[in-house]
């Protein structure tokens, strides 16, 4: 570890965790390719070649390379302009949507692991119940209840998914809650809270990481689903999920028209999976020397 | 090789294995370790040799080597194994599986994970009977019954249907040595056959291994850090430290007469009964095997170490023929470990009561309302109405086998779990009533200590941080005055301050319990129940965790619960003690009351349990039969009458003994309490003839 590792109780050691998280390879990697992705998608149509709405009609279905670097859409609109706005949605729903279910799962998940008894059994069956709904028919019915525009729909795939980051919450707390040191928290007097998020908390992480990382995926796949139901950004607007909706329609003709969005969801999928992995390595102080 | 060695081996041609010269390394990322340096040993058929170290000196990597079972990054560098005059090194692997198994039997460590969790006892030890020998279903079926009958498991028949997980620790055990012998071996390796066992079980054990060896003629390879079973079983003995061999000899020889420093810090850490040893602590650890230094490996932590011993070769040496030192200082370095310095009683005058508990009934399990109402659900009566009183400076010793509640209760005194009826005073309060600020004073003033030091501290959090939390949660220190208060407790405790930033997975089992000794006594406490604080420790650390709590005791002037298994540990530390079976505490009394007659016949048959270091004492040990019974179904009377060997009759059936007092000392204080049926001359005099009653 760095020699920065001075005076630091109670507080998350920032100078020594940077060069550690730099020195994993899977962060590395993860950080290259998904860094330029939301840069590039953040800065949207003020770097974009044409405007992603704006349709040429006599250009349509034109291939990659030449005028339209990436080719053009049924409609003729420049499927690069499209990737890049397109991103911003895709990308926001992603991590909304996990952040919002790891909110509300983690905790869950944390109180029915430690607390057990009927705590556990009231929040699990709960849980159970919005499990026991298919995905998108929730999805579905929580855009009916509220309105449907990007931050409904940010919340409604974070609901979805709040079952799943709770399940795996608690069945990692249940572990760690029978450990002597939370054991041993308890006899010193700390309250539920301290223990929760505390003791048990940084102890767990690594599983919900894991699982966050690919929520991230997931939850941009929905999104897709509930865009081409209509029920996400509609068109004309453009979305990864929506673009591969209507080039699905026009795959023999334009194969291209399904590659680039496809091909930018599994970059950025898979770049966020392996940074979930570092992540988790980094986090466990135990792998700490084999790293370095 | 000396010349001595080649002598001893040209005398006896039955040598059934020999190891020499081996060398085992494993490559890993920075470089390579050296596990194993230049061993040499021989079995004979027939023979028992035992290999004792403390962890991580090779003992296992020897036994893996000679089966070659080792892992993929070993190393073989240079040596032999020949086994029956063939070299197990050199055999194609269609030899080596027909030797395994067959001729060789290699008996895992930790018995429930050996064992497949999801196959029938029975099936297991068929698998290896039919894997070698061309038998008939029916034959193999026999065979399987022979060597549980074999093991002394009862019930053959029934324990072969049934699977791992339903048989007890002890017989798990048993079930892995009868597949070990299903073949018949002509060698087999034990390795720490007794570790994680309690006393009694673990002395059956050794009663079946000296019975098997009485048996056939296998050569028997027992590796175990246990020397007692050692001294009780083996013929011969073989010290490894940190790869190397540091003494050979037949065991009375080694015992009585260590020509090694290694060997006789080794004895001297191990407690004994009645022999009131100070216990001495070896210092250091066991060195890391990357790069080997000059001279002897045990150099750095030796009492008798020299200039010369840090340089040059050191060889085998031998005081007596058949007797290997590796020290050339070995005629001078000597000491009578077993006689070695005598503890002064600890003269304490014992304050106010502190904790009380008044007829505590702990249950768990008590089944939803369902559950009840489907069927008679029965709860785990962990702790049957329990008296107890700790005083102010006082050390009380729980003691008693695993499953017989003694962890619960420690850790109902702390309401950590809330007793289900009874009592707990602290102070003359009953802790259920506590305000939130008596309940906050209650938590700074009682702590506790685990058995497990690598899961009571929190992997992510540093040292510092651990010992510094009760800090901020019961005193008003300002940060200053707590990083001086963690240095001068890490002082204490003996550790260096530049451990102070590491997180606990990169200390030692040693260091970590001393780290969870720091947070214990960060905010002063008066009361520490200490939960098996040394059994998952070595024992050349145990002592010196033992001695540190001594010395803290008398610093702090704290009272201590503490509950072990090991009577040995109990001895050397206690003032009282409270014998403990199924929830119900069946003796309780001063130290030197409870170790002198009259016995309890459960305490008798613990006490007669340990095993001792002097390989000449006589066996007139009582075994207990059978396993502690279910605490759901306890029985009827006098919860110990099915095992005890002393039973009277229908009494013990029926009626449940009360703890009567037998020996009162002049204050009225001190009493010694025996919940028996027996009357005071029975329970003192010595059972050399067997019980009548039996």
């Amino acid at each position: 570890m760095s020699t920065e590792d001075t005076t630091t109780v109670g507080s998350f050691q920032l100078p020594s965790i940077v060069p550690r998280l730099l020195s994993n390879r899977k962060i590395l990697v993860g950080l290259t390719v998904l860094l330029p992705i939301i840069v590039i998608t953040a800065l949207g149509e003020s770097i974009t070649p044409y405007d992603p709405l704006q349709t040429h009609v006599a250009d349509k279905y034109a291939a990659p390379g030449g005028q339209y670097l990436l080719g053009t859409d049924n409609l003729g609109r420049d499927i690069l302009s499209r990737l890049i706005t397109g991103g911003q949605s895709s990308l926001l729903l992603g991590f909304g949507a996990t952040a919002v279910s790891m909110s509300a799962g983690v905790p869950i998940g944390l109180s029915a692991g430690y607390l057990k008894g009927r705590v556990d059994e009231v929040l699990m069956r709960l849980m159970d119940i919005m499990m026991s709904v298919p995905v998108l028919l929730l999805g579905i019915l929580i855009l009916v209840a509220l309105s449907s525009n990007i931050v409904n729909v940010i919340l409604a795939i974070g609901i979805v998914y709040v079952p799943r980051i709770a399940r795996v919450t608690r069945s990692a707390t249940l572990a760690v809650s029978e450990e002597p040191y939370v054991m041993a928290a308890k006899a010193r007097g700390e309250s539920t809270s301290h223990i929760l998020f505390k003791e048990i908390m940084p102890n767990v992480m690594a599983p919900i990481v894991v699982e966050g990382s690919i929520r991230v995926g997931y939850a941009i796949m929905i999104g897709t689903s509930l865009s081409f139901l209509g029920l996400g950004a509609g068109p004309p607007h453009a979305d990864w999920g929506y673009m591969i909706a209507t080039a699905r329609l026009h795959i023999y003709q334009t194969p291209w028209f399904l590659l680039w969005p496809s091909l930018a969801l599994l970059v950025t999928i898979m770049a966020i999976n392996i940074l979930g992995d570092g992540l988790r390595d980094v986090l466990d102080p135990r792998a700490m020397e084999g790293e370095l | 090789m000396s010349a001595q060695e080649t002598q001893i081996r040209s005398d006896q041609d039955e040598t059934l294995l020999s190891v020499d010269n081996l060398s085992v390394e494993f490559a890993v990322s920075d470089g390579r370790i050296q596990a194993l340096r230049d061993v040499s040993l021989s079995i004979e058929s027939g023979e028992t040799l035992g290999i004792a170290g403390e962890s991580g000196s090779g003992k296992s990597t020897l036994a893996y080597a000679i089966v070659r079972y080792l892992d993929n990054n070993a190393h073989v560098p240079e040596g032999s194994i020949e086994f029956k005059g063939r070299d197990l090194l050199e055999m194609l692997p269609a030899e080596l599986r027909s030797v395994r198994g067959k001729q060789i039997a290699h008996v895992a460590q930790n018995a429930s994970r050996a064992l497949n969790p999801s196959m029938r006892i029975g099936k297991q030890i068929r698998e290896t009977i039919e894997l070698h020998q061309d038998v008939s279903g029916e034959e193999a079926q026999n065979r399987v019954h022979e060597v549980l009958d074999q093991v002394n498991i009862p019930d053959p028949l029934e324990v072969a249907k049934r699977y791992p997980n339903e048989l007890s620790g002890g017989q798990q055990q048993r079930a892995l040595i009868a597949t070990g012998l299903a073949c018949d071996p002509d060698l087999l390796i034990l390795d720490e056959p007794t570790t994680g066992l309690d006393v009694t079980t673990q002395a059956k054990l050794l009663d079946l291994i000296e019975e098997l060896k009485g048996e056939s003629d296998a050569g028997i390879l027992l590796i175990t850090h246990n020397l007692s079973a050692i001294a009780q079983i083996a013929d011969r003995v073989n010290i490894l430290y940190a790869g190397e061999m540091m003494e050979k000899g037949p065991v009375d020889e080694v015992f009585t007469e260590p020509a090694n420093p290694y060997t006789q810090a080794l004895l001297a850490t191990t407690p004994e009964i009645d022999s009131q040893k100070d216990l001495r602590a070896i210092p250091g650890q066991i060195p890391e095997l990357g790069s080997i230094p000059d001279g002897c490996i045990f150099a750095d932590r030796c009492a008798f170490v020299t200039e010369e011993c840090r340089s040059g070769q050191i060889d085998m040496e031998s005081p007596t023929p058949g007797h290997q030192t590796r020290c050339q200082r070995w005629e001078t370095a000597v000491e009578d470990p077993i006689k070695s310095g005598t503890k002064t009683a600890r003269t304490s005058s014992p304050g106010d009561v502190i904790l009380e508990a008044d007829d505590v009934h702990k249950h768990y399990d008590e089944g939803g309302f369902v559950q009840n109402l489907v069927r008679d659900h029965k709860p785990v009566q962990a702790v049957q109405g329990v008296n107890l009183q700790i005083r102010e400076g006082e050390t009380v010793g729980l003691v008693g086998e695993s499953g017989c509640g003694k962890s619960t209760l420690g850790r109902t005194f702390l309401r950590l779990h809330d007793p289900t009826s009874g009592s707990i005073k602290y102070r003359g309060t009953d802790i259920a009533s506590l305000s939130k600020s008596e309940m906050k004073e209650f938590r700074s003033e009682c702590q506790i200590i685990f058995q497990d030091p690598d899961a009571s501290l929190n992997p992510r959090k540093t040292v510092k941080r651990i010992i510094a939390r009760p800090m901020e949660m019961f005193t008003d220190l300002d940060e200053d005055e707590r990083n001086a208060r963690v240095d001068e407790l890490l002082d204490q405790v003996n550790l260096s301050g530049d451990l102070k930033t590491k997180f606990p997975h990169a200390l030692s089992g040693g260091q970590q319990q001393r780290v969870a000794i720091a947070r214990a006594f960060a905010a002063n406490p008066s009361l520490v129940v200490l939960d098996e604080p040394v059994s998952s420790l070595d024992v050349s650390v145990q002592a010196s965790i033992l001695n540190l709590l001594d010395d803290l005791r008398d610093e702090y002037n704290t009272s201590y619960l503490l509950i072990s298994h090991d009577m040995g540990v109990i001895e050397n530390i206690c003032d009282r003690l409270a014998v403990m079976y199924l929830g119900n505490v069946i003796e309780e009394g001063p130290l030197t009351e409870v170790f002198t007659p009259p016995y309890h016949p459960y305490t008798r048959s613990l006490l007669s349990s340990i095993p001792s270091l002097d390989p000449h004492e006589d066996d007139t040990r009582i075994r207990l039969e059978g396993d502690v019974p279910s605490a759901r179904d306890p029985p009827s009377g006098c919860s110990f009458h099915t095992r005890c060997p002393q039973k009277i009759g229908d009494v013990c059936e029926t009626d449940e003994p009360k703890l009567e007092t037998v020996e009162q000392t002049s204050n009225g204080q001190q009493t010694h309490c025996i919940a028996c049926h027996l009357d005071d001359p029975e329970m003192s005099k010595p059972l050399d003839e067997p019980a009548e009653n039996l």
